[in-house]
């Protein structure tokens, strides 16, 4: 058991170097002198002694393997580089970014699971059947809708026709309910379509034969005994989710104007800052293997099949 | 149905030669129409896609211009027909990236095993570690913006999905029964991919593929609305919500229906996809 | 063998006047699903303390039948004709909430397979006090001791561990017992126990099923076994049902339907029946001069299991097979049978040993003498559903082989494939579906085919009936039979059941956990078998009940 954490953690670690590398080689090494790119584009009018000033500045005069080293080094110890817009350290740019997306993210994914949850239930309990093919479809709609177009479509409707959300000044509150909601509907829809397709599957499982057998209503065997069964697979998606819930957090810090490492994210792409998106990228990385790394580790706590017990005496 | 060894054969319902259902239809007029769009857009409305009538701007859904005119005076029904093209064009491309370079990877992994197949596994989670759009942003980034570009970089995020795919196909394919026989009865390596693993993990990789094909699509648009596709006047989709964004406090038609357009078509490929799945099942 | 004549209920040899009150009448119960009927007209019933066996093969009804009484038919299947009455009762219109009443309390079920009916992430004993929970109004403290008690009484071991244990940590017979002790909890009127042991071991079969005599026999519950196994039927039940296709083709006590079937298909049914063959089939005499094919010399395979550990499948396994004969190798599962098969295939490289096809070392064999060699030997799998690509036609799998080796036209290949066609009774218009418009008898015979189209010597058959109906697995092995008279095959034949395995095989060796325990002519290990296992597994055929009866007629 061990042996097995330390070599996942190990490739993990593996994984995440292999990352940083390819966004070194991907946003340092190929697009060449990002100083160059930037200065060179002429707004600024810099003279070229400047720009050669600039460039020992942000190290971009060094050989390529050097800047990996030092931009390895620079991960390592928590030291991004400098932002070529704003010239502060990229670090705190993130530090300062990030509480607003940590929440939008958090409420979102809190929002999504409520809404698959609530879907796959009223589909498995409600006797009216179109109400149940209406559920069951849902989710492919759902999946379907870009969610730019969600969050405008929003905007025009409860700001602008129904006037429930300020568009001026609006609370904390009131300010993250729309975007909430646009990102919540495309990752509900994956989680719900995994928990419907998981619910029906369980309950062709023999054992839900024999719970109804011993006299369980029908609830009452889909929550004590197809629920708990249905939600497992449902972790193997969290990585996935988490990808979701960043393009979710650029996309809609962009359309409701809100700040965050989203909207930081693309103001990098448009204006070529490089060294912010490659921290970003980095980072979500390393987010995304803390995620999976904790989902192997939680899996055997909810799953028994995967404790690894000694079976004790198990003759018939 | 009653003995332990009987193992049900399943029917598809789809498929069993009676009338299709409604859904199907409506799949197949849906990705039909569009597909028609993107070929010849002309034939379908008599409007310019970028020219735009003067005199004729933010006007509302009428009997002359079915979803209202833009800010230029353009059509906007002429707009989202010549768009399609690029929807299409770019979930194509991004997804033939993702199927060729993803199945290789997947197909050589899965076959090889070992070594071989640890390296590219750990290659491809590299691949996934990093967020599909934050991926993209970052192949845009050096590839610059535009519409090739744009599709490009969705069809790198695509690989990771179709590797995985691929290997745990040939992996499930590699240890069944039929497939030892082969082996037995003197078949080469080679012969038994080709004979039996191929075939058989073609119906998964194509449903994939069509369910690729429509997150192609959005997050193309999505690429579109943020400014790094195609450069306007270009009727792209996400462009045209992008653009409509502008006014909409007063011509809600602009952002409406292209965002209508993106979902029809992602639905209908979603709904192909699954159904290529159940078919295999 | 003397363990047979107690089994019987003594309810049976009650005068009739003292008959017990009816449990259960079904009278004329037809069920369908959407519009195809699959139970049609059946009638029964059973007193109180009374076993009936419902008996049949795949798509009887008779599974349909069971699920229609406690109101559990699955998907679109519904009653559409007759009446279910229990203890005076009509059920059949009963509302879900009367049916909730009624499971579990009244009448209970012993589901087909222990492995997956149990909750795999609810521990044993909360899914057992469930039923309490559901019913009574008893403490937390009290369900708990009466769990305990209830694991006592059907032999679970250390009942306070098992109680938190989860399904997975136990073993199927384990697992059996645990779902007898939910379905014997309330003391109920009525079990309904569906293929209760067919996914079980032989031996453990049979102690399952003597547990569930000795607890319906103290507590009087009435028992309907639902069975495909004659022999299971003639061991335990007082009468029998017997159906086909959703219709009954006998219905009675036991000893009469058996012994004088009315129906065609009831004879065939005990004319098919591996465990019932009063005397095995007529073999053909083994020339003491035959040449040996097969010899195997101290076979041993270790495994690495997931935590690196070695795990030895086999040790020391030795047997030769003289060539024109059947070998069987026989055990339960795990035991290793496979494995040696696999590796006298030439699909497994042993850790130790040596096997020898025709003189050949299988074991050193690699790349192109490997495959060359493959065409002395094939292997016929299991389960037909699985063996057969779904996307060939059928034409092309029995083909295949051909194209591994030297080039055969085109035209000559047809024609060998539909003369094999011919030789395994595969009606050749069958050659251009794909496998899954064929039954899986017609299944087992393509794989057959594309075995013998290379011209092998040897086939290997790796429980090559055991997925078949009995009327399916009897025309199989007579297929068999005639293919090994006339094309002078010799079979290694894997298999679990020992029954199919006096009925056809000339030598025996019998596994048990790696090991060979014992070997010889079959004639010899079944009459005088040297160890306490084989004695146990011949025992353990079900069925010994009306085998003997000719000998004693009013047992």
């Amino acid at each position: 058991m061990h042996a097995q954490l330390v070599s996942r953690i190990g490739q993990s670690i593996l994984v995440l170097w292999a990352a940083f590398t390819l966004s070194f080689v991907l946003l340092q090494a190929l697009p060449g002198d990002a100083v160059l790119i930037r200065f060179l584009g002429g707004d600024l009018g810099l003279s070229p002694e400047q720009i050669a000033e600039l460039r020992v500045l942000y190290g971009a005069d060094a050989p390529i393997w050097e800047q990996y080293i030092v931009s390895l080094s620079g991960f390592l110890t928590g030291n991004f580089g400098y932002s070529v817009i704003s010239g502060t350290p990229v670090a705190t740019e993130i530090l300062t970014n990030l509480p607003p997306t940590l929440w939008l993210a958090g409420l979102s994914l809190a929002a999504a699971a409520l809404l698959a949850i609530t879907i796959a239930l009223t589909a498995n309990l409600t006797g009216f059947a179109p109400l149940k093919a209406a559920l069951e479809n849902l989710p492919s709609l759902m999946i379907s809708v870009p969610v730019f177009w969600l969050g405008i479509v929003m905007i025009q409707m409860f700001s602008f026709q129904l006037g429930w959300v300020s568009v001026i000044n609006p609370g904390p509150w009131e300010q993250l309910a729309l975007p909430v909601i646009a990102i919540a509907v495309p990752i509900a829809a994956p989680l719900a379509q995994i928990l419907l397709r998981n619910i029906e599957a369980v309950s062709r499982q023999p054992f839900v034969q024999v719970a109804r057998a011993k006299g369980a209503a029908p609830a009452h065997v889909l929550v004590r005994h197809i629920l708990g069964n249905a939600l497992l697979p449902s972790l193997t998606i969290a990585g996935l989710l988490f990808g979701e819930l960043i393009a979710g957090a650029v996309i809609t810090e962009t359309v409701f104007g809100l700040n965050g490492i989203g909207r930081l994210a693309e103001r990098s792409v448009r204006f070529q800052d490089t060294a912010v998106l490659q921290a970003i990228v980095v980072i979500s990385a390393f987010a995304f293997l803390l995620i999976n790394l904790a989902v192997d580790l939680l899996y055997p706590l909810v799953d028994p099949r995967l404790r690894r017990d000694d079976v004790k005496g198990a003759t018939a | 149905m009653s003995t332990a060894p009987a193992i049900p054969v399943r029917r598809i319902p789809a498929l069993s030669g009676k009338r299709p259902p409604v859904s199907v239809i409506l799949t197949t007029i849906i990705l039909g129409t569009a597909l028609a769009w993107s070929l010849a857009p002309d034939l379908f409305s008599s409007y310019s896609g970028t020219v735009g009538l003067p005199g004729n701007q933010l006007k509302s859904p009428s009997a002359l211009h079915w979803l209202g005119t833009d800010e230029l005076g353009r059509d906007l029904l002429a707009r989202i027909i010549h768009g399609a093209r690029y929807s299409l064009s770019g979930a194509f491309v991004a997804v033939a990236v993702g199927l060729i370079a993803g199945s290789a990877i997947g197909l050589v992994a899965g076959a090889a095993g070992g070594r071989t197949d640890t390296w590219l596994m750990r290659l491809v989670d590299v691949l996934l570690s990093v967020p599909t759009l934050l991926l993209s942003l970052a192949i845009i980034m050096i590839l610059g913006f535009g519409h090739v570009q744009a599709a490009l970089a969705v069809g790198v995020t695509a690989i990771a999905s179709f590797a995985r795919l691929m290997r745990s196909e040939v992996l499930t394919l590699w240890r069944t029964d039929y497939v030892e026989a082969a082996f037995g009865s003197g078949a080469t390596f080679l012969k038994v991919l080709v004979r039996h693993v191929l075939p058989n993990a073609l119906t998964s990789v194509l449903a994939l593929a069509a369910l690729q094909f429509g997150a192609a699509i959005l997050q193309i648009s999505t690429l579109g609305f943020l400014g790094y596709g195609a450069p306007p006047p270009t009727p792209e989709w996400g462009l045209l919500i992008a653009e409509g964004r502008n006014y909409m406090m007063i011509a809600w038609w602009l952002t409406l229906f292209p965002g209508l357009a993106v979902i029809l078509v992602v639905m209908a490929a979603n709904h192909l996809g699954h159904t290529l799945e159940r078919r295999k099942a | 063998m003397t363990y047979a004549a107690p089994l019987r209920a003594p309810e049976t040899l009650v005068p009739v006047l003292h008959l017990p009150p009816v449990v259960l009448a079904v009278e004329n119960l037809s069920v369908a699903y959407g519009t195809t009927r699959v139970v049609d007209q059946v009638s029964f019933t059973i007193r109180a303390g009374e076993v009936v066996a419902l008996v049949g093969e795949s798509g009887s009804g008779k599974t349909t039948t069971a699920q229609a009484l406690i109101g559990l038919l699955s998907g679109n299947g519904r009653v559409t004709d007759g009446a279910i009455r229990f203890d005076g009762e009509t059920i059949t219109a009963f509302t879900e909430r009367q049916f909730q009443a009624l499971r579990g309390k009244r009448i209970a079920l012993v589901p087909q397979d222990p492995g997956s009916s149990l909750n795999p992430v609810r521990t044993i004993g909360s899914q057992v006090a469930e039923v309490f929970r559901l019913h009574t109004d008893h403490s937390p403290d009290l369900i708990r001791r009466e769990v305990l008690s209830l694991f006592e009484r059907v032999g679970l071991s250390q009942p306070e561990l098992r109680y938190d244990q989860y399904p997975h940590e136990l073993s199927g017979g384990m697992k059996q017992r645990v779902l007898i002790a939910m379905a014997i909890a309330l003391r109920p009127d009525l079990i309904i126990a569906d293929e209760p042991t067919s996914a079980l071991d032989v031996t453990v079969q049979r102690r399952i099923l003597d547990l569930i005599d000795d607890l319906r026999r103290e507590y009087g519950t009435a028992l309907l076994l639902v069975t495909h196994d004659l022999g299971v039927a003639s061991d335990r039940a007082d009468r029998v049902v017997v159906l086909q296709k959703g219709r009954i083709q006998d219905s009675g006590l036991t000893r009469d339907v058996l012994s004088a079937p009315s129906s065609p298909y009831t004879r065939q049914l005990l004319a098919d029946a591996p465990s019932l063959a009063a005397v095995p089939k007529a073999r053909p005499v083994i020339a003491s001069n035959a040449r040996t094919v097969i010899e195997v010399q101290g076979l041993e395979q270790q495994f690495r299991t997931k935590d690196r550990a070695a795990f030895t499948a086999i040790r020391d396994i030795s047997f030769s097979v003289a060539a024109g004969t059947t070998h069987a190798l026989v055990g339960e599962s795990g035991s290793g049978k496979t494995t040696t098969a696999r590796i006298v295939s030439g699909l497994l490289r042993p850790t130790f040993g040596s096997a020898r096809i025709d003189g050949v070392e299988v074991t050193s064999l690699a790349g192109e003498a490997l495959r060359q060699f493959r065409r002395k030997i094939q292997l016929v799998y299991q389960n037909p559903f699985q063996s057969l690509d779904p996307r060939q036609t059928v034409g092309q799998i029995i083909e295949e082989p051909l194209l591994n080796f030297s080039p055969v036209p085109a035209q000559e290949r047809k024609a060998r494939v539909v003369a094999l066609a011919e030789r395994v009774h595969l009606d050749s218009a069958l050659l251009s579906r794909r496998p899954a418009a064929l039954s899986g008898g017609q299944r087992q015979r393509v794989a057959i085919a594309r075995a013998l189209i290379l011209e092998p010597s040897i086939l290997v058959l790796d429980e090559a009936v055991s997925a078949l109906d009995v009327t399916v697995q009897a025309r199989i092995l007579e297929l068999l039979a005639e293919l090994q008279r006339d094309l002078g095959l010799t079979y290694l034949f894997v298999s679990h059941d020992l029954a199919v395995v006096r009925a056809i095989a000339d030598t025996v060796s019998v596994f048990q956990a790696g090991q060979q325990v014992e070997q010889g002519k079959v004639e010899d290990v079944f009459s005088h078998p040297s160890t306490a296992y084989t004695r146990q597994l011949i025992a353990a055929i079900p069925g010994a009940t009306l085998t003997s009866r000719p000998k004693q007629p009013n047992a």
